[in-house]
């Protein structure tokens, strides 16, 4: 059974992240970076499949500068077996990350791909299904319980949809898409830290994978929300019903 | 993002070392924090961490990963230090001894047959180890202890009490220092490893005190006590010796917690200014406690420069007494001072159980004592300043 994780570089969720003075993205001074927490699900996902199996790989493939690198080691360090850096300067938009991963999973040949349902630095959400689709494999998407056939043959996918879960089969290779309920990933153990750094990785630059990249969406403007103003307390229903109407213009 | 540059964009370290630092952080913020007031009105280690930390190794942090532990060196263990001291110090207390004082003696001047028999099981977090040094009338003047070692056949027989034997109460094994020939001094003290179960060996009572209480402090006796002579580290008279050695490497550590506690301090004072509204605006909003504010991030940012350095020093030289002892008097110094001003910005918040201030105060007053008081330090300090001077 071999597993294909991707994970991405995202400013740590936990910080305040500022937008810098031209609007271009955000102030990365004294930021801290992690792993993408629903790809940290994925990888976690993939490691129980391995455990479950008593056989396999987990795969863990990141896009961007070297310093992704950094994510990669700790995926490895969680207990992946190796990692694939695709070397690019800046990060690509989902369509490109669709392709890049297009050719990395037709080199590897993995039984299941499993990616995060969305990125929380920009939120958009599509390479999962983009890459599926290219791929013209199954998908399964916002995965709460995944299980994988004793042949490898097909996975079984329980999805959070509106107001319920929905399970459902699909024929594997596959790309499933982890959302927050599927586990809660463990944390990386000293010698599984310490073993990170032994563990291979290979680099490739687009070229290599035989990807041409051609920007589809061009980040035109970044803006922080307007700050929150202190609340107040009213006295009375009609005056709530009055700056309601009246101030606020909502009602 | 965090006030404070990152050591790792400064200094040359090992990436992995980033990842333990990292990896410690989310540990703290996600597992531990959350659990503190409970851990304080328990007064005890919930079991489900303790088993946490044997699981992910921090028990074997600095024992090399050929007798069963992680060999993150040094400065590994001071990064997890600092991050562990952003939360209740019981996570430190209890992993201590068998990173540090409790280990290190085995092994630099163990047999191999000591570090086989007891590093892996230290590593592990099965046995707990302790450090008995201290008597009732041997603190500070270490070199005058009377706990005494008579050589009788194949065995020792150890006579004496020994206090403030921190985890005491709880420890598998105790590395003792007694005196096999009373003319020498400090030259005729040993090291022993000492296991709880040896005939003779008896804990006479926990001590009760003002803070750092979850994993406390005991008083041992040793009522002609048996200890097979194997368990001698090293040679007669090299005991004080041993006990110098693993000393320096623990007085940086005490650096590195009083500066994670004070992060942790700087981090309360900040928010809870924000949030607290008086006069009709957010407290922080007064020149009075901006400046109380700035001083804690000036002392805060000269601690973390002064510890990293001086760790990396280390890695460099193995003697750093006169800057292990500059930074750790320094850095206890300030962090209690930080303690101060956080819970004067917290007003009487700061002194109620409700807030964790009051706890880290009362834990953090214990850091300006213990691995050798302020003032030992500032003696060392001056020796070596006098003998520079011949």
């Amino acid at each position: 059974m071999k597993i294909l994780v991707t994970v991405k570089r995202v400013p740590d969720p936990d910080m305040k992240v500022r937008v810098n003075a031209e609007g271009t993205g955000i102030v990365e001074d004294n930021m801290k970076f992690v792993i993408n927490p629903f790809d940290e699900i994925a990888v976690e996902e993939g490691l129980r499949i391995k455990e479950k199996k008593g056989e396999g790989e987990v795969v863990i493939v990141a896009i961007g500068p070297s310093v992704v690198q950094e994510q990669i080691r700790a995926a490895l360090a969680m207990g992946a077996d190796r990692g694939i850096h695709v070397d690019v300067d800046s990060y690509p938009d989902p369509l490109n990350t669709a392709k890049l991963l297009k050719a990395v999973a037709e080199k590897e040949a993995p039984n299941i791909v499993i990616m995060g349902k969305q990125a929380v630095d920009d939120d958009y959400g599509q390479a999962g299904q983009m890459l599926a689709a290219m791929l013209g494999w199954a998908q399964a998407t916002f995965a709460y319980k995944v299980e994988i056939a004793d042949d490898n043959s097909k996975a079984t996918v329980t999805r959070e949809v509106d107001g319920g879960l929905e399970t459902i089969e699909i024929d594997l290779p596959a790309v499933v898409t982890a959302d927050l309920r599927l586990n809660e990933p463990r944390y990386a153990s000293l010698p599984g830290i310490m073993k990170a750094k032994t563990k291979p990785m290979d680099v490739f630059k687009p070229a290599d994978l035989g990807v041409e990249l051609s920007p589809v969406l061009e980040l035109v403007r970044m803006e922080e929300p307007p700050p929150r103003k202190g609340g107040i307390i009213v006295e009375t229903v009609d005056e709530l019903l009055d700056k309601l109407r009246n101030e606020a213009k909502v009602i | 993002m965090e006030f404070f540059p990152d050591v790792f964009e400064i200094f040359e370290m090992p990436e992995e070392l980033k990842l333990l630092r990292d990896s410690t952080r989310k540990l703290v913020n996600e597992k531990l924090i959350p659990r503190e007031r409970e851990i304080d009105e328990t007064g005890k280690i919930p079991e489900d961490l303790l088993n946490t930390f044997k699981e992910l190794g921090y028990f074997g942090i600095t024992i090399p990963q050929e007798y069963g532990g992680i060999g993150a060196g040094f400065t590994g263990y001071v990064l997890v230090q600092e991050e562990l001291a952003r939360t209740h110090e019981c996570f430190n207390a209890i992993i201590s001894a068998n990173n540090g004082i409790g280990s290190l003696g085995i092994l630099y001047d163990g047999t191999e047959e000591q570090k086989k028999k007891y590093l892996p099981r230290l590593a592990s977090g099965e046995w707990l180890a302790s450090f008995a040094l201290t008597e009732p009338n041997a603190g500070s003047d270490a070199a005058s202890i009377k706990t005494r070692a008579v050589k009788e056949g194949s065995k020792y027989i150890l006579n004496g009490t020994k206090h403030f034997i921190t985890r005491g109460d709880i420890a598998d094994i105790f590395i003792v220092m007694a005196v096999t020939d009373p003319s020498k001094g400090a030259r005729g003290i040993s090291a022993f490893i000492v296991e709880k179960n040896f005939p003779g060996v008896r804990v006479a009572r926990r001590h009760e005190s003002m803070g750092s209480d979850v994993v406390g402090q005991a008083e041992i006796v040793f009522e002609d006590a048996e200890v097979p002579e194997e368990n001698l580290i090293g040679e007669e008279g090299k005991g004080f010796k041993t006990a110098q050695k693993v000393l320096n490497d623990g007085r940086l550590g005490m650096a590195a917690r009083a500066l994670g506690t004070s992060k942790r301090l700087f981090e309360e004072a900040v928010r809870y200014s924000t949030e607290r509204v008086q006069f009709g605006q957010p407290i922080c909003q007064f020149q009075g406690i901006q400046w109380m504010l700035a001083e804690v991030a000036a002392l805060i940012y000269h601690m973390q420069w002064a510890v990293y350095s001086t760790a990396l020093l280390h890695e460099k030289r193995p003697r750093i007494n006169k800057e292990a002892s500059i930074v750790k008097f320094m850095a206890t110094e300030w962090a209690w001072r930080i303690a101060d001003i956080a819970l004067q910005i917290h007003g009487g918040m700061g002194y109620m159980k409700d807030f964790p201030i009051e706890r880290f105060l009362r834990d953090l007053r214990a850091l300006r004592i213990v691995e050798g008081t302020t003032e030992i330090h500032k003696n060392i300090i001056a020796r070596e300043i006098l003998r520079m001077a011949g």
